[in-house]
């Protein structure tokens, strides 16, 4: 049933003059006009070369954006394509926009988004970033087709990656994401994948939205949503990953919407992570995972000095979130010199787990916890930087995996930690 | 003569007789009062106590940093100090009120007085727990916030926010109270004088250089040519 509650009712207007669609392309915008007119313009390429036949519209959800961003959505003519290529409309491609209320959330654009596809009853729908400016057309052909054609529920990108970006995805999102729920998700909190009506409905069912994931870190509670629910995944290799936003390129907000959506969604799914025992592959649609090894100037001593200071100084908040002997060795890491210090696999993913049942038994305010975890992450990080400063990409690759097997290994601890055996 | 003072002391006799039997229902009246008073006192700790533990009322507490304190003066946790508290007080009450029913002027006076006070001394208490909290709360999010934005002592400016949060909840724990009331505020408006002259002091004297930078930063950026860094998206 659709949320009709939180569509305004001009918008509901415009959805009714849609009627029905095949597909629904979903864009959540804040502040984004700068970039937004170019994606709007390459989805509707998309659309018009890969889905001609279709009743197709683009739903743009914006939290209210000052910098006329609604405005270049609408305005994003098909006349300016029809100009420049040879792409013809056989049906009217509608492109509405709506401003929903509460301010910025990416959640609630996304419940709009997922609300309105549930209007329109759509069989296959997208969600595509407003700040993706490497964009192509053929994004959306490789998003939608696999969901449009029935074969799939969920489909979730693949990138082309530098070696060092995404270092809190490569070290804690996807292998315990992977660890927790079994299914090897690359990109478990991505800002563009696809879904089928019926999944899109289940989403819309879900408790989330009454939480503060439902908010932010709504991504990943929607990928795990789809796992939990025994939808058929997929992956998809989209191309090169955007550049991220500043707002993302903030660690504590980005551990608030990752790890704390993450360690959220072990409570209410815990008869399910915990009868987990090995991990299942998702159908890869297009090449792997693909890795960039182009220089980068990055400020090392930085992250181990903040390491340091952040052992030191949180001593008392670490006591209250991890064992003993854990913290006893973080506390033996951090008087060691950078040249020797490394924050091995097992110590790192323990380091995760004791996080993940101090966060279940709220030892602290759970949004303390996630903060103070930041500090070590960084020490992870640095070591990760180091040791894969001469690798290649298939020596990354090959030790995210190593990496992701130790989590697997280390799970019986959690659970023990869980019911408090430990 | 003799019958004269065998008639006065039997009329007096009469008399304590008499003033024991008027006296004998009201002392009855105050022992029903107070074990009356002992069995609610009695049931109101149980359900409290109940209450308390399922609402994790230690874990609370350990939060609020009260835990630590109590574990420090060898005292019970917390569920039960505070059930044994609202015991003590509630059977106090009682026993106040059965004292009053005994009908001694003197005594009743300071009875009404406890009985007004009672319920300044419960929101005292409960200021006292939720500014203990505040405390512990903003200072552990304060020592969080300078850790992960790489701000210089972190525990410092931690322990300053949670001395500030606890001198104004001693303030308005003791002004509840009706404590001292001028002593407690120019106490207060001392010690917050005190942090505010340190702290000017120490910003503008101390640490003269840093206010330097910071303010030309902040109103006069140089446009000094930076050594270009690449940023890591951690997603």
């Amino acid at each position: 049933m659709a949320e009709e509650s939180i569509l305004t009712d001009e918008f509901l207007r415009q959805l009714i003059n849609v009627g029905e669609a095949d597909i629904l392309v979903g864009v959540p915008t804040y502040n984004n006009a700068a970039t937004v007119g170019q994606v709007v313009q390459t989805i509707r390429a998309g659309l018009l070369k890969y889905f001609p036949r279709e009743r197709a519209v683009i739903v743009n959800a914006d939290g209210g954006s000052r910098d006329q961003t609604p405005d270049l959505v609408r305005g994003a003519s098909i006349n300016d394509l029809q100009h420049s290529s040879d792409l013809y409309a056989l049906r009217t491609l509608h492109c509405i926009s709506s401003e929903y209320s509460g301010g910025p959330a990416t959640g609630t654009a996304l419940r709009t988004i997922l609300a309105s596809a549930d209007l329109l009853r759509a069989s296959a729908c997208a969600v595509v970033s407003p700040e993706s400016t490497t964009i192509e057309p053929d994004w959306i052909e490789r998003l939608l087709r696999p969901v449009y054609q029935g074969n799939f529920d969920f489909v979730t990108p693949l990138y082309r990656r530098h070696k060092f970006d995404g270092l809190l995805m490569r070290n804690l999102v996807y292998p315990m994401t992977r660890a927790f729920y079994g299914k090897r998700v690359r990109e478990p909190y991505a800002s563009e994948f696809a879904f089928s009506g019926q999944l899109g409905s289940h989403f819309l069912g879900q408790e989330i939205w009454t939480h503060e994931v439902g908010h932010t870190g709504t991504e990943i509670s929607l990928t795990i949503s789809a796992i939990t629910g025994g939808f058929r995944l997929a992956q998809a290799f989209l191309g090169a990953k955007p550049h991220v936003d500043a707002r993302a390129a903030d660690l504590v907000a980005a551990m608030r919407q990752t790890v704390g959506a993450l360690f959220w969604s072990l409570e209410p799914n815990f008869s399910l992570w915990s009868a987990q025992t090995e991990s299942q592959p998702v159908p890869t649609l297009g090449t792997g995972q693909e890795v960039t090894l182009e220089p980068l100037h990055i400020n090392r001593k930085r992250l181990f000095g903040m390491f340091c200071s952040g052992v030191a100084e949180l001593q008392p908040v670490l006591k209250s979130i991890l064992s003993s002997p854990t913290l006893s060795e973080l506390q033996r890491l951090a008087a060691l010199e950078e040249d020797d210090f490394r924050y091995q696999d097992e110590l790192w993913a323990r380091t995760v787990y004791e996080f993940a049942a101090s966060y279940h038994k709220s030892v602290i305010s759970r949004d303390h916890i996630v903060q103070a975890l930041a500090p070590l992450y960084r020490g992870r990080a640095f070591t990760f930087l180091v040791d894969n400063r001469d690798a290649s990409g298939e020596e990354v690759e090959q030790k995210v995996e190593t990496f992701c097997l130790t989590c697997e290994r280390l799970k019986p601890s959690l659970v023990e930690l869980w019911d408090g055996r430990k | 003569m003799r019958e004269m003072i065998v008639s006065e002391l039997t009329q007096a006799t009469q008399e304590l007789v008499r003033e024991f039997a008027r006296f004998l229902p009201r002392l009855m009246v105050m022992l029903i009062v107070v074990l009356v008073g002992w069995l609610i006192a009695y049931i109101l700790k149980w359900i409290l106590r109940s209450v308390l533990r399922l609402i994790k009322f230690d874990k609370l507490s350990e939060n609020a940093g009260a835990s630590q304190l109590l574990n420090k003066a060898a005292l019970p946790s917390s569920t039960e100090l505070v059930s044994r508290f609202v015991f003590w007080i509630a059977w106090l009450g009682f026993v106040l009120l059965g004292i009053s029913a005994l009908g001694i002027l003197g005594l009743q006076e300071y009875v009404a007085r406890f009985f007004v006070f009672l319920p300044r001394m419960f929101v005292a208490l409960i200021f006292m727990f939720f500014g203990l909290l505040a405390a512990s709360f903003f200072s552990r999010a304060a020592l969080l916030w300078a850790v992960n934005t790489d701000i210089p002592s972190p525990r410092l400016l931690s322990s300053a926010v949670r001395v500030l949060i606890t001198v104004f909840t001693a303030s308005t724990v003791f002004e509840e109270l009706g404590l001292a009331d001028s002593t407690m505020l120019l106490a207060f408006a001392m010690v917050m004088g005190a942090v505010m002259l340190g702290m000017a002091i120490a910003f503008g004297l101390g640490g003269q250089h840093l206010a330097q930078r910071f303010l030309e930063a902040r109103f006069a950026p140089e446009k000094k040519p930076k050594e270009r860094e690449d940023e890591l998206s951690p997603l």
